[in-house]
């Protein structure tokens, strides 16, 4: 008894078409070819930055940190550099913080949309586009020369600020826009004023998004050369030897040493300059601004892991 | 949530109720400080006119735009020159190779971790192009000085490793992360409604992603290129290092150039300041200024009206 081969299955009316398998495997296709294109992105990175770390590793030292420049940075350690970077950067974050701050609360609490707001919205965009020498050859004319501040760290410093009072203002505004509208209709109703609604409500609840705003502009303030090329950087500085006086080596009046600057030199060909020398100097340069970036990231992970709406 | 109101008594209170009374001067500084911006931007237009002083009016601009006799000091040998040509070319060249680098990569990245990746991988991806958004310029010319020079003379056959490829390839991965997370935004900004649309036609994900999403977004992610465009005209540092800083119009990729941002950060420091040299790197300022601010400034309309499109 043989019973007959199925030779013809009955017809499924759910299974795909050979039009849909190829649909499919396009989307399955498009998948993969983003994926490799997303990840040929961080390849690199993660190489060169491996990379730098391998031929620092051998200046890597407390002593390499702590020590003086000497021979244009042949030799020695990257002190001058460090403290002059954490120096300015605290300046110009004296400085954007309260105004950036302020002006992105204007902008997202009490701006109405007039034509002036715009012209203040386009001014921020303008602002976040200028080149970086554009705001080095501003400084130079407004700071250095017009305000007479001479080249000092207080050029340097304003200069950064204008620099950075975009990013600023654009963080806070997006943070206070994503603070509900009805936490400050609620608050309205108690009988709040504007104010109080702001200063007890919404900055309370934005401050993680303002907080990360801050940070990128530590990072970037940290790393940026060109403003600062022009405006008061200076290739060597004669540093005190003693120790309290180590920690604020510049006044605001001085010129100064900077990271970002003191690697500009080492690109320069310095003679009879190691390789883990230069290595050395833009390895802790990068480290600083990676960690000062990843505390962004995880102050904006953990603050959001606490937010309630 | 902080309460509306501490309890009070305490030194908190007072300080609310100083607080309170101080509502108008600090709504006051408030709006000062809302003008800010708008102030900073008039007053660098101001600046660099002034930087540039007479050298407006005495400069002879059909020579400066169309010579590449870049000639700044009269030094008895030949009369000065201020031709910008071949700077104008080497940094569009420069930053266009940088670019057919980085839109693609970078609009591939956009669409993965809006559409294709999970949660976690999206996660992960963020972080890293974050990262690679952190580095800073000097830094990235550092690697192109001492990591790239090497592999481009190695392979690329190149005489000199500081050339325009050099500065293309650094350029290109500087501004990669700007165009990812600005065409991730416009992406997110298609409606969900616009992909359940899609999806209950019988469309699936790549299909919603080409017919459906790059349609919607057009305007966001052609902001998103235009303002890597910017971002690679205006960058100095890297490029300065990288590229070589040879005031000639490039012939090949591997040909060392110079560019206008690079020229001011390079002879600014020695020219003196109110002598032509200056002026005339003044000059070029405002010219990169007026470059960035109308990309900018075209970018902002072009997002804007793809929001009311909607």
């Amino acid at each position: 008894m043989n019973t007959p081969a199925v030779t013809n299955q009955p017809h499924n009316p759910f299974a795909s078409t050979d039009f849909e398998h190829v649909k499919e495997r396009r989307a399955a296709t498009a998948k993969w070819v983003t994926l490799a294109l997303s990840v040929l992105l961080v390849i690199p990175m993660v190489w060169i930055i491996s990379l730098m770390a391998i031929k620092a590793a051998p200046v890597l030292s407390w002593d390499y940190l702590t020590q003086d420049v000497s021979r244009m940075g042949a030799a020695g350690g990257i002190w001058g550099p460090l403290i002059g970077t954490f120096w300015l950067t605290l300046v110009c974050l004296l400085l954007v913080a309260p105004i950036g701050i302020g002006a992105g609360i204007y902008l997202n609490e009490y701006a109405k949309d007039t034509a002036f707001t715009r012209a203040i919205l386009i001014a921020v965009t303008s602002l976040a586009g200028v080149p970086s020498i554009v705001h080095a050859l501003f400084g130079l004319g407004a700071f250095v020369g017009a305000m007479r501040l001479g080249l000092s760290l207080a050029s340097a410093a304003l200069t950064l600020a204008v620099m950075t009072l975009p990013i600023i203002i654009a963080s806070t505004r997006e943070a206070l826009a994503s603070v509900p509208r009805n936490f400050r209709e609620a608050c309205w109703n108690l009988g709040a004023s504007k104010w109080q609604t702001i200063r007890t409500i919404v900055l309370p609840n934005a401050i993680s998004g303002i907080l990360t705003g801050v940070i990128l502009v530590v990072a970037r303030a940290a790393g940026e050369t060109a403003p600062i090329m022009l405006t008061g950087a200076a290739a060597y500085f004669k540093l005190s030897p003693h120790f309290p006086e180590r920690l604020a080596p510049y006044a605001l009046g001085d010129q100064f040493m900077a990271m970002s600057y003191h690697l500009n030199l080492i690109c320069r060909d310095v003679p009879n300059m190691s390789e883990a020398m230069k290595f050395g100097s833009a390895f802790v340069l990068l480290l600083l601004i990676l960690l000062i970036n990843s505390v962004s990231i995880a102050v904006r992970v953990t603050l959001r892991r606490r937010k309630r709406w | 949530m902080a309460s509306p109101r501490p309890s009070s008594g305490s030194w908190r209170a007072s300080l609310s109720r100083l607080g309170d009374r101080a509502e108008t001067p600090i709504q006051a500084v408030i709006y000062m400080f809302g003008w800010s911006s708008i102030i900073c931007v008039i007053a660098i237009f101001v600046f660099l006119f002034l930087g540039a002083g007479p050298m407006l009016f005495k400069l002879n601009w059909v020579e400066f735009f169309t010579s590449t006799n870049w000639h700044p000091k009269d030094d008895g040998a030949a009369p000065a020159s201020y031709g910008v040509l071949a700077m104008v070319i080497g940094n569009l060249a420069v930053a266009s190779l940088a670019m057919c680098l980085a839109i693609p990569a970078g609009l591939a990245a956009a669409v993965y971790i809006s559409e294709f990746a999970g949660s976690k991988s999206r996660e992960w991806l963020k972080i890293a192009i974050e990262t690679l958004a952190a580095i800073p310029s000097i830094v990235w010319g550092f690697i192109g000085v001492t990591i790239i020079s090497p592999l481009l003379i190695k392979y690329a056959g190149a005489s000199m490793g500081q050339n325009l490829l050099n500065g293309a390839i650094i350029l290109g991965l500087m501004s990669v992360p700007l165009v990812v997370s600005l065409a991730e935004d416009a992406l997110r900004a298609v409606p969900d409604s616009y992909r359940e649309a899609a999806l209950a036609l019988g469309a699936n994900r790549w299909e919603i992603v080409y017919r459906v999403l790059f349609p919607a977004a057009k305007n966001g992610l052609l902001a998103a290129c235009m303002l890597g465009v910017g971002r690679a005209i205006g960058e100095t540092m890297a490029v300065l290092l990288a590229t070589g800083n040879k005031n000639q119009i490039p012939t090949s990729l591997i040909d060392p150039i110079s560019t206008l941002t690079a020229t001011i950060a390079s002879e600014m420091g020695d020219a003196v300041q109110g002598q032509p040299h200056a002026q005339v790197l003044f000059i070029i300022g405002l010219l990169l200024l007026v470059i960035t601010c109308s990309i900018n400034i075209i970018a902002s309309i072009v997002i804007r009206g793809s929001k009311e499109n909607r």
